[in-house]
């Protein structure tokens, strides 16, 4: 937890409050910081992971005089256990006890600058900068030692917070820190400790934030409770283009205890003493409210498909090689997915408070230096008057309504500037505004030769815009409904390697000749945004699905003919120990409507490898999928926290199972008809599989591999196959309803 | 004045009738565990336990609760004192956001209380109304479980312990 002790903390009282050894934090890095880029610096050998924005050494590690350790991160806790992974870095590098270190996470008036938690970049990035940074510094202070005790550095060991000398002389971190001597530049290489020697990374280490979750301790943003808060609630207009055309707010402002309602043009607030007055303050508000809305705002759910391919697209060929080539044998398939909402079950909630024209917000945004920046712009202040303090949030899989609400925050916060306000969205808004992972086309064309081997390969994919993050006001929902509004900045394409709508688009299988087009497409019909994995998900379900199509056009077995094309060893490794485990023996018949599948994908082409294999049942009378098990076997590089990786792949393949099996976000012309889990029903109990297996290769000395997105489109694919399997029939189209099903396979 | 008793102590509540429980105990007893889903009872986010029924408290509001015993997850222990369903939770590692675990918890206690020894069926079926959306499932139903052996083998060596 982030929560400092006072609402209100300046940087100036934070450096001087810190205790007298407490080395000052680098502000012309924390400046530089501020320019957005994250590139590495000119001059300088490239550092390691995130020590390229912020390369000193205190950026990360702080060591007082009583010899207590922070750490410090750029990255936020979002559920994926992220906290206890970069503490078990820091612990193992410096030698000393994980309990002995305070972490402290995404804070504009602490941490580095390290964007948002995305990507599954949390340990490339910042893991991979705390380990050279604790490494660096532990050096750091055996050379201290070595000059005060006068014995070399070989003759010295840290451990348990202090170095030793083979003599049995030891000097605490504690005594070797005066002067500054963290506050220096990392350097490009580090003495990390010996993989085999490790004793805390590596090992499944309980995560800090779980005892507090089970028995209800403050773990939330949702839970802070600051002297003298009050509880705010939005009114929403009905419709992305609405505009409030008129209301009499009297009623409402007679209501005892409401504080205040908070109008700017089409932004509609009220502010209670309690929370559930604000709630009914709200509902009341929302009733005399009366909106100018356009009925032909949305295109046709039913055709959404075509109209998106109809729509102006900025191509770009990410993939050319050979020459277009004929084979023996043609396939061609064409899959789609709807739009899909993160759902988080907590609605997204910030608190806020404006004091001597400084704002102090408490999010669970996953960038606050991007969303200070857009805050800044909204409000027009100056950042440096904003605090952005990452607390914990349900979890968000991506940009979610957690900037938004932060906004709204801001807007009434500064309206009734001395009180801490609450705000937190009702589950309609987190349903009808979250920005949804966008609708997707994809089309694969093959060709295979005589012995069954891919000759030729043509894959188009048509795709909105992945992240509409903040940076910019015009990226926070309310800032549009000002009287004086932000408009949407111009959507841009996410650059491979990692893409956006084409992440995952080019295969990593051997193809001689190949094109891999993405149709980027401006215009978004509906708001959205990143959705964890973004275009992976959608992309290595059309990939992994055209495999086994190509298999069954080439008589192969699908895990064998993944194989055939595959030359990356850690790949095939993945793929024949999840197969292994899984019992894989295609030959071998299964009861009847149960099918097995199997699907493989490294993340990004760059993250973490995963294979999964899935076994289910297809109840022919209802058409219902009934999962039976899954296995998955994962390469993460050196795996710090192995029960963390696996809890990650267990939570994406039920995560991606429920996308592909239930969920496509409904709208009319006018509105968003998905308002609750009612109308938008995601998986529960009764739906999860058997059981899931998930079959760890580490790699000690590797470098980390982000995991977090790993199994979303593998899983998809997987689960996709397997119902070709179970049914002879496949599915192209996503979610796989009982409906479809049912129409598929002709019931 | 509605009087209110939660986790065995009792609470003068002066908010309105009508208000459901969950803005009660968040708001007025500091208790965090019960969590804001959806305020629809279609999640089980806000789950806690009234007179050994697992109850949706987005929903039941507290003019319809005077004189029930309310449990709450602050109700069966605390982090330096875990109760054996929070240990199993802790042990099994059954979290990834956490936010909706403590619903599940209180569901899964309600079940307990009635049936000690549940099947790995009767689990999934007690849990049905909670969502998680990070995908615990398999952990939670290990939870639940580990829970489940812990109490029985408590209850046969000393039948005074057993669910709180």
């Amino acid at each position: 937890m982030n929560v400092p002790p006072r609402i209100h903390l300046s940087r100036r009282t934070l450096l001087a409050g810190g205790g007298a050894l407490v080395v000052s934090f680098s502000l012309r890095a924390a400046m530089a910081q501020d320019a957005q880029s994250t590139g590495p610096e000119p001059r300088q050998a490239p550092l390691p992971g995130s020590l390229k924005g912020s390369p000193m050494l205190d950026s990360w590690i702080r060591i007082a005089a009583d010899g207590s350790i922070t750490v410090f991160t750029g990255k936020a806790e979002l559920g994926q256990g992220i906290r206890t992974a970069l503490v078990q870095i820091a612990a193992e590098q410096l030698g000393v006890a994980p309990a002995a270190i305070a972490l402290v996470a995404a804070d504009t008036a602490q941490t580095p600058n390290e964007g948002y938690t995305a990507g599954s970049h949390s340990m490339q990035d910042s893991g991979t900068a705390i380990l050279h940074a604790a490494a660096q510094a532990r050096d750091i202070l055996i050379g201290i030692a070595a000059g005060r005790l006068s014995v070399p550095v070989e003759r010295l060991k840290a451990d348990g917070g202090a170095v030793h000398a083979d003599d049995g002389r030891r000097l605490a971190y504690g005594e070797l820190v005066a002067g500054n001597v963290l506050n220096v530049r990392a350097q490009p290489q580090s003495k990390l400790r010996e993989a085999s020697a490790h004793t805390i990374m590596g090992k499944s280490m309980p995560r800090v934030d779980i005892p507090a979750k089970v028995t209800g301790g403050v773990a939330f943003v949702q839970d802070l409770r600051p002297p003298g808060m009050v509880h705010a609630r939005v009114v929403r207009p009905p419709s992305y283009s609405a505009r409030l055309r008129d209301i009499d707010v009297k009623p409402v402002e007679r209501m005892s205890g409401v504080l205040k309602i908070v109008r700017d043009g089409s932004f509609l607030a009220v502010i209670a003493q309690r929370e559930y007055l604000a709630v009914m303050a709200m509902r009341a508000l929302a009733d005399a409210a009366t909106w100018n809305e356009n009925a032909q705002a949305l295109p046709e759910e039913q055709t959404i498909f075509a109209h998106l391919e109809g729509l102006p697209a900025e191509d770009s060929t990410i993939l050319n090689v050979g020459q277009p080539a004929s084979g023996a044998r043609m396939v061609e398939a064409a899959y789609r997915r709807p739009y899909q909402m993160h759902g988080s079950i907590g609605p997204s909630c910030a608190v806020a408070v404006m004091e001597n024209d400084a704002l102090t917000l408490w999010t669970h945004s996953q960038g606050v230096y991007p969303l200070r920046k857009a805050v800044a712009e909204m409000l027009k202040m100056p950042p440096e008057r904003i605090r952005c303090i990452h607390v914990e949030g349900s979890g968000c899989y991506g940009h979610n309504g957690a900037d938004d609400v932060a906004a709204d925050a801001a807007l009434i916060a500064r309206a009734f500037p001395g009180r801490p306000v609450r705000v937190q969205w009702m589950r309609e808004d987190e349903h009808a505004f979250e920005p949804y992972g966008p609708a997707m086309i994809a089309r694969a064309k093959a060709a295979l030769d005589r012995d069954g081997t891919i000759v030729d390969w043509e894959y188009h994919v048509w795709s909105n815009t992945h992240s509409t993050r903040p940076g910019a006001a015009g990226n926070l929902l309310p800032a549009l409904h000002l009287a004086a509004p932000f408009f949407h900045p111009a959507p841009r394409p996410l650059p491979q390697p990692e893409g956006g709508g084409d992440r995952n688009a080019i295969p990593l299988y051997r193809l001689p000749n190949a094109r891999v087009i993405h149709h980027f497409i401006p215009t978004m019909p509906l708001r959205v945004s990143a959705l964890r994995g973004l275009g992976a998900y959608m992309n290595i379900f059309s990939l992994e699905s055209f495999m086994d199509e190509l298999a069954a056009a080439a008589g192969a077995d699908p895990v064998e003919f993944r194989l055939r094309h595959l030359d990356d060893a850690r790949a095939r490794e993945v793929i024949t120990t999840a197969a292994q485990h899984f019992g894989w023996r295609s030959s071998e018949r299964l009861p009847s409507h149960h099918g097995r599948g199997f699907a493989f994908a490294r993340y990004k082409n760059l993250a973490a490898y995963a294979a999964i294999a899935v076994e289910l049942e297809v109840e022919h009378e209802s058409g219902r999928v009934r999962l039976a098990r899954a296995v998955a076997a994962t390469d993460s590089g050196e795996a710090v926290n192995p029960d963390g990786i696996r809890n990650q792949i267990e939570g994406g393949i039920i995560q991606s199972a429920s996308w592909t099996l239930y969920e496509a976000v409904g709208f009319d012309r006018m509105r968003i008809t998905s308002r609750d889990w009612g109308s938008y029903p995601i998986m529960r109990f009764a739906g999860v599989p058997e059981r899931i297996d998930v079959h760890l290769i580490d790699r000690p000395g590797q470098p980390f591999l982000g995991t977090g997105e790993a199994a979303q489109g593998p899983a998809a694919a997987a689960i996709a196959n397997a119902i070709a399997d179970a049914t002879g029939v496949r599915l192209r189209d996503l979610p796989f309803t009982p409906e479809r099903v049912k129409r598929a396979i002709g019931v | 004045m509605i009087t209110l008793t939660v986790n065995g102590r009792t609470h003068q509540s002066d908010a309105d009738p009508s208000t459901p429980l969950l803005y009660v105990l968040r708001d007025d007893l500091a208790l965090n565990g019960a969590k804001f889903g959806c305020g629809l009872g279609q999640c089980g986010a806000c789950t806690v336990m009234v007179n050994g029924e697992a109850i949706y408290s987005c929903v039941v509001p507290i003019a319809v609760l005077e004189g029930r015993a309310i449990t709450t997850v602050e109700g069966l222990g605390t982090a330096d004192n875990p109760g054996a369903l929070q240990r199993a939770f802790i042990d099994e590692q059954a979290a990834q956001c956490g936010y909706c675990i403590p619903g599940m918890m209180m569901r899964a206690h309600a079940l307990l209380q009635k049936n000690p020894t549940p099947s790995d069926e009767q689990i999934r079926a007690a849990l049905q109304p909670n969502l998680c959306r990070c995908g615990t499932h398999m952990r939670i139903l290990r939870a639940v479980r580990r829970a489940a052996q812990t109490l029985t083998s408590a209850t046969a060596t000393n039948p005074k312990e057993g669910v709180r």
